[in-house]
């Protein structure tokens, strides 16, 4: 290897771990702030770094004011649903919008593109009033309900659908398959990445948002983690260790698939966000 | 089209629960809240009260609005090209044979894992006037503190670098598989030319990867014009910097569900649509000039 080969080498090297601290900083102070006590996060002489003692007390006392094992069960059941949710309808819908050749085909496909193109702050209103109208605000439904279906995933797996291979789905007619048939035992298996890719897009965005669960569940107990945050920071104003203590509570199941899973991340969001 | 009863039958039966729900959730509500920007919304919702083009009079007299608007253009602006230039150079290097890659890409996505909620306040602490962590490193380097958060001239910014650093990785990600469909005989052609590897990245990369440049110029556009989460989090109504940070989304919200006059929101919402339509077809027309498909 050249010396300026080395160089240039060495420079990345510094840049790439430059921008590697810059992103995990803010998560390694938000971690030792969550164990300091409220006068060592604000004592500037000397700045304290490290905690003395580490307050799990903080956590302790954010976890008795606050029933995180609810916010918990809430936004698991909502991203359990809506991914189930959105990969049985959008599969379905992509199969039939790939392959088979129906009057009003196109019509419709068009209305699944026309969804994708508007920002999607236009259907809260009428969303928000027809759940008040059926008196589910409050519920996991109510957090499922903009995720029933999803224009995004039907257009994702259609793509993936229009990918594979023809001969099986002829191979499984003469097996005497019927179209129901070959969708669930020849189609589906094949599209496991496809699925696997929108499961997770769909469960990382439905645990990010923050604006409907504000709005249709108000009640402590019937918010998400992401929403119940937004509470908490008025409730608790400038106490930031035990502010920090809840914002950890919050990210760390989703931090810990993530790392488990990185593979499955990273590629499902390179796969479905690149169609997006 | 010959008849087939079964196959269109089957057609008509797996598109069923998506297009009744698209109907439902999306369609239908479009035309309800175009209905609803004709009304000014009653105290408890009732007696709704047909004011024509009233919300749209009221809505470009609003200096508030117009300031969303303003602000909303300034965050993407800030946001897009720099966070696309960021995570396109990170992209590159993480494509060469550089040890340590998986570690470099798992790190650099884990602001995108994070909910912004909790996000954000991590970095309102770093912010802090007093006793954040910024302006004490500021201070060590001989440089003033900075009012982050408060300070109508600086908030913005402050905002957009959470922005920024949020969405770095994800753009990584999309360019990373972009990168990777490059065929690599090209580079290796290249090589023998003995082209440095700044011009091949001019020459080859980059009019490669326009494409996939284009489309994360799109989306990234489109998401920077939605802002909520993060100026929801970190400058309440009270705050002296609210007019200058604002985001249209925010304050459709405020109007819809704090005030409660869901007319005049479902009226922002439209002007919010109309703007990111007309900045999709501008780029639409000009992705003739610089993109350029294999």
């Amino acid at each position: 290897m050249t010396a300026s080969n080395r160089m240039i080498k060495f420079a990345a090297h510094a840049l790439l771990l430059a921008g590697a601290c810059a992103m995990i900083l803010p998560f390694v102070w938000m971690v030792l702030t969550s164990l300091k006590t409220v006068s060592e996060s604000t004592s500037m002489n000397p700045f304290v770094f490290f905690p003395a003692d580490f307050q799990w007390v903080n956590y302790a006392k954010v976890l008795r004011q606050n029933d995180f094992l609810q916010l918990y069960w809430n936004t698991f059941a909502m991203m359990a649903l809506r991914v189930f949710c959105s990969l049985l309808f959008s599969a379905m819908a992509a199969y039939a919008f790939a392959r088979l050749k129906f009057p009003g085909r196109d019509f419709f496909f068009g209305l699944v593109l026309f969804q994708m193109m508007v920002p999607t702050q236009i259907f809260i209103i009428p969303q928000y009033l027809m759940v008040d109208a059926m008196g589910m605000r409050n519920t996991i439904f109510a957090l499922l309900f903009p995720g029933l279906v999803s224009a995004f995933g039907t257009f994702l797996l259609r793509q993936f659908f229009m990918g594979l291979p023809k001969e099986l789905e002829e191979a499984a007619k003469l097996d005497g398959c019927n179209i129901g048939q070959t969708f669930v035992r020849v189609m589906l298996p094949l599209a496991r990445s496809g699925l696997v890719a929108l499961g997770i897009f769909t469960a990382l965005f439905a645990y990010k948002d923050l604006m409907w669960p504000m709005i249709v569940n108000t009640n402590a107990d019937a918010a998400t983690l992401s929403s119940a945050l937004a509470k908490i920071q008025g409730a608790y104003s400038v106490h930031y260790p035990e502010l920090m203590s809840a914002s950890i509570l919050a990210i760390w199941p989703m931090l810990l698939i993530y790392i488990a899973f990185q593979k499955q991340f990273i590629e499902g969001i390179a796969t479905s966000g690149g169609k997006l | 089209m010959k008849k087939n009863w079964n196959e269109w039958s089957w057609g008509w039966f797996l598109i069923a629960p998506t297009i009744i729900g698209l109907m439902v959730l999306n369609i239908i509500p479009i035309m309800q809240s175009l209905y609803l920007s004709f009304f000014k919304s009653g105290d408890f919702g009732r007696g709704n009260v047909y004011v024509g083009a009233g919300n749209y009079e009221r809505m470009l007299a609003d200096s508030q609005v117009m300031h969303a608007v303003g602000n909303t253009l300034l965050y993407t602006i800030l946001v897009v090209p720099v966070s696309i230039a960021i995570a396109m150079v990170v992209a590159v290097l993480l494509n060469g044979k550089l040890g340590g890659k998986t570690v470099y890409r798992t790190i650099y996505f884990i602001p995108m894992v994070a909910a912004p909620a909790a996000v954000t306040m991590v970095w309102r602490w770093l912010y802090n006037t007093q006793f954040g962590l910024i302006n004490y490193m500021l201070n060590q380097v001989g440089l003033p503190s900075v009012d982050w958060t408060n300070n109508p001239k600086v908030a913005m910014l402050a905002i957009a670098i959470i922005g920024i650093w949020s969405v770095i990785g994800y753009n990584m990600v999309l360019f990373l598989a972009g990168l990777q469909e490059i065929p690599k005989d090209f580079y290796e052609a290249s090589d023998i030319d003995g082209a440095s590897k700044f011009r091949q990245f001019f020459v080859i990369t980059l009019p490669l990867v326009s494409p996939t440049m284009f489309f994360v110029l799109v989306t990234s556009i489109i998401q920077a014009m939605q802002v909520f989460d993060v100026i929801y989090m970190m400058i309440d109504v009270t705050n002296p910097a609210y007019d200058r940070t604002v985001s249209l989304v925010y304050l459709f919200y405020n109007n819809s569900f704090k005030y409660s006059d869901k007319g005049y929101g479902s009226a922002i919402v439209m002007l919010l649509l109309a703007i990111i339509l007309i900045i999709t077809v501008f780029q639409t027309r000009a992705q003739k000039k610089w993109v350029n498909y294999m």
